[in-house]
């Protein structure tokens, strides 16, 4: 049972605790791994990788710190943790060790019940040892019973009932005991099993102590960092003080067992031994007093026989008996003396009467033959010699027929007779001889004798007197073997011990009466016999046959104690190794997030400081390429720099970004309204991200809608943010001879019919499929995925109220990829963060999987959706939606300034395009179309060679500037033959050499230097374009080849002070405060500016009434009467009733000053720089704010927006 | 040449002082740039119109207040405009007190309206007093010949 219940501990053991082992190793793993491969705040997530929200909570939190530091999250994020944190683990371990509990009770039950039923068979087997003494007891009761008498029977039956009550109670109290037996030992029992549990139970009462210690160790919060470092010290020393103490304690409960398992071996032992002495000496003492009571009885009959003869043959006379009578007598009578062998009357006969004895008997006495013991058998009477002379004779007269052999023989000539007779009539008594080997039987045995007297002597009569008045000895012969023999089979259990009895008279050497040769079986019980005579001493000795079993039932009881012992020691010894292992763990934990805790600080100081320490050197860095540009640069220099200078703008917007990743997690990121120019954004974000495209050899295209305006209202951050991460995943998840490719429609167009699409979107929806036997028309030819489907859940694509603002637009964008797609078991959890596709994906590409859920983000926050479309092994097509505003392309001019000369210069130009993918030389048409320039297309070049013949509109074959040619379209042959059409045409038509030949250009994405070189000294191409394009680049280029590249003097005389921008303005300065204008005018003055102050909204209306010849105006806003935005109000109603009137015709333009369109720049003037105030300067038509009071930096930069072009 | 050194020393550690004290900040700086050739007593001028202007609107704000039915709006009218001005002189205290004076209006507290009054009036004349201690300096060095 014991080995069972240990089986099954062994089996159930590592069930529970490999499971709360898991937990910590699993924590401690995936911390010290995160910690390795992921930073930091990554770490902490793993430390609660259970839940969701904790996660979201850490993401946050180790975004806020990463990012922005905003430390104050931090403490309350690791309070969180902390708090949560160690509820957790006790929890486990407490449900841990009450399964361990229910065990141990389990097994403890087991072996008690175990140890119980071995006590039980135990006492059992006592019981049945017992009964037999019991049943020896109640014999000899009834043979007392019985000897007593029949005449009592009559009393006895009277008192029969109380006498088997008597026995009952007896019964009783003999069950009793052996219950208290038991119950003493079950009592010690469940005592072993109370101190089990009690130390099972204290022991996880101390570790639950020592648990909630450390728990409010820890729960209490950080006061400063070197008291948690003090108090984490203290943590790490305790637990192995802790394990020692519990190991001590282990120790001691072991050793306690071990004590108590030999305690209980040797009490158990004690009590066997103790119970075997007191059933021998039980049954010893009990057959001594039987022998003694027999022998006693009998002693009497012999004294009755011996008042027989004294009467009937002394006093008698004639005497009454003669050996014939006493024989027949002795013999009738013989069983009242059931141990003699024979008795026998001799006479005290003196030397004077011999002969009158011998005579009158007719024999002679003889003597006993002494000398030749091994005769004895054949002792015949007559061969005896006559008995010596001696002064007296004890001839034996009368005997029983047994012993009639020793008639005649005179018993004072045998030595032990002799003495015995002497001592007989000395004390008128039975008295005994030392045991001798009897006549003819040959037995040992003992002579009783009894001396007859011939007047009743008093009790106190002297020996003198006693010998005068004896007449003669009456003898009986004990055969003590028999007598011994007789006895012991009348007992039951005689085969278990072994009986020996001694006349141990003379106590050095006691004569062995009866018995076999000593066989040393241990235990030995001595029972003196009292036979009546003083003189002789008697002993029983009284043996067990067999030696003493081994003691099982201690053994086994004891060897349990300790099995279990053992056991609980073993399994207390696992779970204290396991538990401090588990400490270990969790102090390694500890310390290593107060280490990741420190480092996380560390960290955010670090980002804090980094970001700032780059944004100092990028701003001297992009002021340095600012100036640079101020330099006198050649087209292609300033595009280098150009886009060095947006690089770096980039880097340091994406700096800002990473800021702002931090509010979009906190929901604190507000979209801004400004007017931009999508298409230069896109083209901004591409060439961005072109350097890596082109790494991979990747095309990557983007593609803007006609139908979309020029000037949209948005947030150009977020959405240049949200392309960008876009493309960025896709570029990275797009191995080589793919694209990517951007499109940018209106919800409209897609919902529209398909023949108001454009050709890029019907090639994307795939309904011109059948038109063109190709077999993919994507940007590269590789087929890609449905881009359709990616929007097919949208909600508010369709369901978009144009009704409600007409000026609302809903851009859909579209990012196309050939990549690797996504798994479609992944793709459910794209947009969570940190999720990318699965765990290896993170390996082969790299990034963290948050782009796409702030991309998510990012459009649930414009109100737009987010989709996409995946197909492992042919791409993915994401897909988003947003709100915009349609913006008035004025608004942008300083930014379409720059490219305004260009684009004039371009104007009406046509252009041929030769590529075979339609939708890549749409996209260049696209481009071309930007710069007003017209394009066709021919799908290869063999269909171009016809192309300048077959325009039969000779304004387009002189307007054919430049041709453009796709690299995959391109041969050399061909490329010749279309060269010399081109050039014949020409000549066909102006008739002369044509200096205005088209120009060719090659388009390749990825191109090698010594390519193009060669390509160019081969005179065929004028200049290879390396897409993807940006206006820029392409105008520069363009520029370059068409010639008429002037060198750019835009920007490049950037008024460098506020002296130049200023000088000779007239500047009107409306403010109430007389101070305030004086300071103002000084300020412009010191500018150049010529100052005119007005104090009053009104007077500044008077003055500003067009026509008037002052450049700008500043507008105080609090002004008593008329305040500035009231002024501002009024003075653009007057300037637009002008306008009107100007552009009807109602009045001339010289009436106004030669000024065609009246807009004087209004600038606010305000203290109090909030957005309410400049949203509402903004509202009533001023153009801009300065802070007051003026700080020169600043309106300098303000007034250069205003001057810089006039 | 003592004197004049004395004089600048005077007049350089005053204006430190008054920075220091608060009185002035770096707009009066500002004002200070302004200044050259062609308006060699911008500060100055500009400085009197201030006092001109703040005499009068200290004036019209206690009357204001001692009206039986108090009209914060015309107090506050009156406090926005001393603000301003001595914003743009960059006296600062002045400036500061303007900004919590223009709160109590905002919670009409004419209790406090009176202190701030009072308060005002106090700043006012310290800084007057300053200045033309500072100016009467700036004289004596431009008549010492420096």
């Amino acid at each position: 049972m014991i080995g069972a219940g240990f089986v099954k501990i062994e089996t159930e053991f590592p069930a529970f605790s490999p499971f709360f082992l898991w937990r910590v190793f699993h924590k401690a793993l995936v911390l010290l791994s995160l910690l390795r491969s992921c930073g930091l705040s990554q770490a902490f997530k793993g430390l609660r990788e259970d839940s969701h929200i904790y996660r979201c909570a850490l993401v946050r939190m180790s975004m806020s710190c990463e990012l922005s530091g905003l430390t104050g999250r931090l403490p309350a994020c690791f309070k969180l943790k902390t708090a949560t944190e160690p509820s957790h683990g006790p929890n486990s371990a407490r449900h841990w060790r009450r399964k361990f509990l229910f065990l141990l009770l389990i097994l403890v039950a087991l072996g008690s019940i175990c140890f119980l039923s071995r006590f039980h068979g135990r006492t059992s087997r006592v019981k049945n040892k017992t009964p037999n003494s019991c049943k020896g007891k109640a014999q000899i009761l009834l043979q007392e019973f019985n000897i007593s008498g029949n005449h009592l029977h009559a009393l006895a039956s009277l008192f029969s009932t109380s006498d088997q009550n008597e026995m009952l109670s007896e019964t009783l109290a003999f069950f009793e005991k052996e219950y208290c037996v038991s119950f003493c030992t079950f009592v010690k029992a469940s005592w072993l099993l109370l101190v089990v549990a009690v130390s099972c139970k204290m022991s996880g009462l101390l570790l639950k102590l020592w648990r909630n210690q450390r728990k409010k160790v820890i729960n209490q919060p950080p006061v400063a960092q070197q008291q948690q470092q003090q108090k984490q010290q203290q943590q790490v020393h305790s637990p192995p003080k802790a394990g020692k103490w519990r190991k001590k304690l282990l120790l001691v409960f072991v050793l306690l067992g071990i004590a108590m398992s030999i305690w209980l071996f040797w009490y158990l032992n004690e009590e066997i031994v103790l119970r075997r002495e007191e059933t021998l000496a039980n049954m010893c003492d009990e057959r001594a007093r039987m022998l003694q009571d027999q022998f006693n009885v009998s002693k009497n009959h012999v004294q009755a026989l011996a008042i027989l003869v004294s009467t009937f043959h002394h006093r008698k006379h004639p005497s009454a008996i003669d050996q014939k009578t006493f024989g027949e007598y002795t013999e009738r009578t013989a069983f009242e003396r059931p141990l003699t062998s024979g008795v026998a009357y001799a006479l005290k006969v003196l030397h004077s009467e011999r002969e009158q004895f011998e005579n009158l008997h007719g024999w002679v006495i003889k003597k006993m033959e002494t000398e030749d013991q091994t005769l004895v058998q054949d002792c015949i009477p007559e061969n005896l010699d006559p008995a010596p002379v001696q002064d007296e004779y004890a001839p034996v007269i009368f005997s029983q027929e047994t012993v009639s052999h020793i008639v005649s023989i005179d018993m004072m000539s045998g030595k032990e007779d002799r003495e015995n007779i002497l001592r007989a009539r000395a004390t008128g008594k039975g008295v005994l001889t030392s045991p001798f080997k009897l006549l003819k039987s040959n037995h040992l045995g003992v002579i009783l004798t009894f001396a007859v007297y011939d007047t009743d002597l008093p009790s106190d009569a002297t020996p003198e007197q006693r010998v005068e008045a004896t007449l003669g000895y009456m003898g009986a012969s004990y055969d003590v073997p028999s007598l011994v023999e007789k006895l012991l089979h009348q007992l039951a259990s005689k085969q278990m011990i072994l009986v020996n009895v001694y006349d141990s008279t003379n106590a050095s050497s006691p004569i062995n009466m009866y018995g076999t040769e000593i066989t040393d079986t241990g235990l030995l019980h001595i029972s003196n016999l009292d036979f009546g005579d003083p003189l002789r001493k008697h002993e029983m000795h009284c043996r067990f046959k067999q030696k003493p079993p081994l003691p099982w039932t201690a053994i086994n009881a004891s060897a349990g104690l300790l099995v279990i012992t053992l056991l609980v020691e073993h399994i207390f010894y696992a779970a204290i190794s396991r538990i401090e292992k588990v400490e270990d763990d969790y102090c390694k934990m500890e310390e290593l997030k107060v280490r990741a805790e420190a480092a996380d600080v560390a960290k955010s100081q670090f980002l804090a400081t980094v970001s700032h320490e780059i944004r100092t050197p990028m701003n001297g860095v992009l002021g340095m390429l600012q100036m640079l540009m101020d330099t006198d640069l050649d087209a292609n220099q300033l595009d280098f720099a150009q886009t060095a200078h947006n690089s770096g703008k980039d880097l340091i917007s994406l700096i800002n970004e990473v800021l702002d990743r931090a509010k979009i997690e906190s929901g604190r990121l507000e979209l801004e309204a400004v007017p931009f120019d999508i298409r230069a954004g896109l083209d901004n974000v591409l060439s961005l991200l072109s350097g890596k495209s082109k790494e991979k050899g990747i095309e990557l295209a983007v593609y803007v809608s006609n139908q979309v305006p020029e000037v949209i209202i948005g947030d150009p951050g977020r959405f240049r943010q949200i392309i960008t991460n876009l493309v960025g995943n896709s570029i990275k998840f797009t191995n080589d001879k793919g694209h990517i490719f951007v499109s940018v429609h209106l919800a409209d167009e897609v919902l529209g019919a398909p023949n108001n699409m454009d050709e890029v979107l019907r090639q994307g929806l795939s309904f011109v499929q059948d038109n063109y036997d190709k077999p993919c028309n994507s940007l590269s030819g590789i087929p890609v995925v449905e881009r359709w489907k990616s929007w097919e859940h949208f909600k508010k694509l369709s369901s978009r109220n144009s009704m409600e603002e007409p000026e609302m637009i809903r851009l859909l964008v579209t990012v196309e990829d050939t990549g690797v797609g996504i798994p479609l078991e992944a793709q459910s959890r794209i947009f969570t963060p940190f999720m990318q596709a699965d765990s290896s994906t993170s390996r082969t590409y790299g990034g963290t999987g948050i782009g796409l859920s702030i991309c998510k983000c990012l459009v649930d926050l414009m109100g737009g959706e987010i989709g996409f479309v995946s197909e492992p092994g042919i791409g993915s097509t994401f897909s988003f939606t947003g709100p915009f505003r349609k913006g008035e392309k004025t608004s942008l001019d300083a930014t379409w300034q720059q490219y305004g000369p260009a684009v004039l210069e371009f104007q009406g130009l046509r252009a041929l395009v030769i590529d075979n993918r339609a939708i890549r030389a749409e996209v260049t048409r696209y481009y071309l179309q930007r710069l007003g320039i017209t394009a066709d297309i021919a799908f290869s070049l063999k269909s171009a060679c016809s192309y300048p013949s077959s325009a039969c509109n000779t304004r387009v074959s002189t307007n054919l500037a430049m041709v453009l040619i796709e690299k995959d379209a391109w041969d050399k042959e061909t490329a010749l033959l279309f060269f010399h059409s081109v050039k014949d045409h020409m000549r066909k038509i102006t008739k002369e050499v044509p200096i205005n030949r088209p120009k060719i250009f090659l388009l390749a994405t990825d191109i090698s230097p010594t390519e193009c070189s060669e390509l160019k000294s081969a005179a065929f191409v004028d200049n290879v374009l390396i897409k993807p394009f940006r206006l820029s680049a392409l105008v520069a280029c363009f520029q370059e080849a068409l010639g008429s590249g002037m060198k750019r003097k835009v920007n490049r005389k950037k008024a460098s002070d506020l002296g130049n921008l200023l000088r000779e303005k007239r500047i009107l300065v409306v403010d109430d405060i007389a101070v305030n204008r004086k300071v103002a005018e000084g300020c412009l003055a010191k500018c150049g500016a010529i100052v005119t102050c007005v104090e009053s909204g009104k007077a500044a209306l008077a003055m500003l009434n067009p026509p008037h010849n002052f450049d700008a105006c500043f507008m105080d806003l609090q002004m008593p009467e008329m305040d500035g935005f009231e002024a501002t109000r009024q003075i653009r109603c007057v300037e637009c009733k002008v306008n009107e009137k100007i552009a009807s015709g109602e009045a001339s333009i010289e009436m106004f000053g030669n000024v065609a369109h009246w807009h004087t720049p209004i600038l606010a003037m305000t203290a109090d720089v909030i957005e309410a105030s400049i949203e509402e300067c903004m509202k009533c038509g001023m153009d801009d704010y300065v802070a007051k009071p003026f700080e020169l930096g600043e309106l300098y930069s303000t007034l250069a927006r205003f001057f810089e072009n006039g | 040449m003592d004197v004049m050194s004395q004089l600048q020393r005077q007049w350089l550690e005053h204006s430190a002082f008054l920075r220091k004290e608060g009185y002035l900040d770096d707009q009066f700086e500002q004002l200070r740039k302004l200044q050259d050739e062609s308006s060699p007593d911008f500060v100055v001028e500009v400085v009197s119109i201030f006092f001109d202007d703040s005499e009068k609107l200290l004036n019209n704000m206690a009357r204001a207040l001692e009206q039986k039915v108090v009209d914060f709006k015309q107090v506050d009218a009156h406090v926005h405009q001393f603000k301003g001005s001595s914003a743009s002189i960059g006296a600062m205290r002045v400036k500061n007190v303007c900004i919590e004076f223009r709160n109590y209006c905002e919670a009409q507290n004419l209790e406090e309206c009176l202190r701030c009054a009072q308060k005002l009036q106090f700043e006012y004349s310290v800084l007057k007093t300053q200045l033309e201690y500072l100016f009467r300096l700036e004289q004596q060095i431009r008549a010492a010949g420096g």
